[in-house]
Parts: structure tokens; C-alpha cells; sequence
């Protein structure tokens, strides 16, 4: 499913399938189970909780994920990641916090571990075609 | 033995030195080797985890890689360079001390390490000591600050990106902004700006930078 640019959704999107937004979100995003997308025209004003969140577009706001954040090229994030795995692409920008959440991190000195460069790719896999189930406070209306 | 010899003409074939262990990528300088960053990983390591870092310099992906997946850090990024290199373009370099007065939010005492890179060459006098009066602020006893200083006062640079390789292995790496005037701190000046910190550890690289572990007394 796609949210368009011209679409504004103030208040909480929670969904059960994979999203992209190209349009602006203000509030909460929960796609608990499900990849989530935030487009290079998407601008987001929200606390997100996903599997997985990769960004392209503007992000304000908390990004929480159980599996992976990927924020890639022009990807903008001001605000507080918490996930297992976060690639952070060349030409991005970030401010805040990461937590990787391991408890359980190789000590210095283990020089078994090789640090690899984060390569851009595409995004993979195209968006569901159902559209999201928004909850009770979403509001949706035509933008700019 | 002497069949090498005759071979190469009595010159040894040229060995690997420690920066041809990683290969550098293409169109890349090669990585260099760092005294002072596998110390400051050590400081890290010995803090209660997960140590909370903090990286003044710009995000790069692999560091955050290294720090948060290898090491369990809890990462803050709060990059200096686009901020001076805003206000280098505004003309507003004089607000920086006020702006490094506000911008960190970390309580007191709350931070393991803190990597400033070589962003005090680029500063003007207040905003350094600005900034390093925020570093000692948030610095926990028993935490390592790393920062490079140059030793040669230049015309106007360009930033560097420092990419972790290995443990003691930083690639240089040019970084797209106006940079701008390189200022030189003599070790005296270093020393007062960060009173109530240690130089526990100081390096001189062969590119004639100063490689400086500054630790905060247990």
C-alpha cells in the first residue's frame, strides 16, 4: 500500500501489512509485524514502531523496530533509533541516539570481527496492495 | 636467502607495512593506524554496559555498526561539523559557544566516551572552550575522550570523516563542507581547556597530527 504525497494523516496508523508513505504523518505509526517504508517524498512527525523501517524521505520522532532500521541515502532522521541491526547509508543525515539493543557485544581487542562498509541498495519488494488499517484516531485529508 | 637477494637485485621485495592489512577501497587513501583508539575502546570496555558513546563527528554507517552491534554501545550522534559548517556559511561562527552551551541534553556525568575527531581545529577559541567545558560536564569519572589535534596551522581545509577499519585502523576520508580555518592548540592550551581531565595518552601521527586520549579520574 501507498500513501501518496498529496495525503496528510494526522493520529495514529497502525496496519498489518507492508506501507509506504510518500505523504506526511503526524502522530503514531505502528507496523508491528510488517516492513515500513517512509518514501523520498514522505515527512513523518511521529513515534514509529515497525519490523522494519527504512527511510528515505524525513523522519521526526522515535524509530523503534524489532528487526531492522535502514535509513538510506538523503534518509533524514532526527530523533531515537532502537533496533538490532541499523544501516546508516552514505548522504544521510542523523541526529539522536542508536541503541542496538545487545547485551551480550564482543569486547575491544577481538580482532576476529571485521567491520564491513554499508553499501546503498534499492529498496526491495514492492508494497503491499491493501490498503493500512488505520485506527480510530487517524484523520486523512487532501495536503497542500 | 641470497636467491632473493639476486632476484630483486639486493633490494628486499617491498613488504606490507601495518596499514596495507585492510585494503583500501577503490579511489580511497589507505587506512592508518591509531594508537589511541584501541585505548579508547579499552576505556570503553572497562564502563558499566552498555557504555554510552558519544560521536561529535558526522554518521558514518560502519562506525555505528562497530559501536552498537559489535560493542553494545549506546550511540549518540550529534554531528559538530554540520553545525560549524552552518554557521560558517551564515557568518554566525560567533553563536557557537551559546549554541554548544544548549545543544547536549546529556545529564552530568552520563557518558562513557566521546569521539570530537579533529572538530577543535576548526573551532574558534570560544566555541573550544565552549565545547570542552560541555565535554567535561558529561564525561562519567572513569570515561576517555579522543580528539585530534593538528599541528600545523593551515589555510582553509576541508572536513575528514574518520571510518573505523579495525581496533586500531582509521581510514581518512574527505567529507563534502566548507571546513574552513585550521587552528593550532599547543599541548599547554589543550591541558587548560580541558581542566579537570587527564591527558592520559598522546601520539604524534606520521600526517603530523596528534592523536589525544583525555580520561576523567575513576
Amino acid at each position: 500500500m501507498n500513501i501518496g504525497k498529496s495525503v496528510v494523516i494526522k493520529g495514529e496508523l497502525n496496519g498489518s501489512e507492508d506501507l509506504t508513505i510518500e505523504g506526511q504523518v503526524e502522530g503514531k505509526i505502528e507496523l508491528r509485524q510488517n516492513v515500513l517504508t517512509i518514501g523520498a517524498n514522505g515527512k513523518i512527525k511521529a513515534q514509529v514502531f515497525a519490523k522494519s523501517v527504512i527511510i528515505l524521505g524525513e523522519v521526526t520522532g522515535n524509530v523503534s523496530a524489532s528487526d531492522k532500521v535502514d535509513i538510506r541515502d538523503n534518509g533524514s532522521v532526527d530523533g531515537d533509533i532502537a533496533a538490532p541491526r541499523v544501516a546508516i547509508a552514505e548522504g544521510a543525515h542523523f541526529r539522536g541516539s542508536i541503541d542496538m539493543q545487545k547485551t551480550g557485544g564482543a569486547k575491544p581487542g577481538d580482532q576476529a570481527h571485521k567491520v564491513e562498509q554499508k553499501t546503498e541498495t534499492k529498496p526491495t519488494g514492492a508494497p503491499a496492495q491493501a490498503g493500512p488499517q488505520t485506527g480510530a484516531t487517524a484523520t486523512a485529508g487532501a495536503g497542500r | 636467502m641470497l636467491s632473493d637477494l639476486l632476484r630483486w637485485g639486493g633490494k628486499r621485495p617491498r613488504q606490507p607495512d601495518a596499514s596495507g592489512t585492510a585494503p583500501a577501497s577503490r579511489g580511497e587513501a589507505p587506512p592508518m593506524p591509531s594508537k589511541a583508539f584501541p585505548k579508547m575502546l579499552a576505556a570503553i570496555a572497562a564502563q558499566p554496559d552498555p557504555a554510552v558513546l558519544l560521536d561529535l563527528g558526522p554518521v558514518i554507517g560502519s562506525n555505528v555498526e562497530f559501536f552498537g552491534e559489535r560493542l553494545g554501545c549506546k550511540l549518540h550522534i550529534e554531528d559538530l561539523f554540520a553545525e560549524f559548517d552552518r554557521h560558517s556559511r551564515a557568518g554566525t561562527l560567533d553563536e557557537l559557544p551559546k549554541v554548544f552551551d544548549t545543544r547536549f541534553h546529556h545529564a552530568d556525568g552520563s557518558v562513557d566516551g566521546i569521539l570530537c575527531w579533529d572538530v577543535f581545529d576548526f573551532l574558534p577559541k570560544a566555541a573550544a572552550q565552549s565545547l570542552a567545558r560541555q565535554i567535561i560536564r558529561m564525561l562519567r569519572p572513569g570515561g576517555a575522550v579522543m580528539a585530534f589535534f593538528s599541528t600545523a596551522a593551515g589555510g582553509t581545509s576541508g572536513f575528514t570523516k574518520y571510518e573505523i577499519v579495525a581496533d586500531g585502523l582509521l581510514r581518512h576520508r574527505q567529507h563534502a563542507g566548507a571546513g574552513g580555518q585550521k587552528h593550532v592548540l599547543a599541548n599547554r592550551d589543550i591541558i587548560r581547556m580541558f581542566e579537570g581531565l587527564i591527558v592520559s595518552d598522546s601520539f604524534l601521527l606520521k600526517n603530523n597530527t596528534r592523536e589525544i586520549l583525555l580520561r576523567r579520574k575513576s
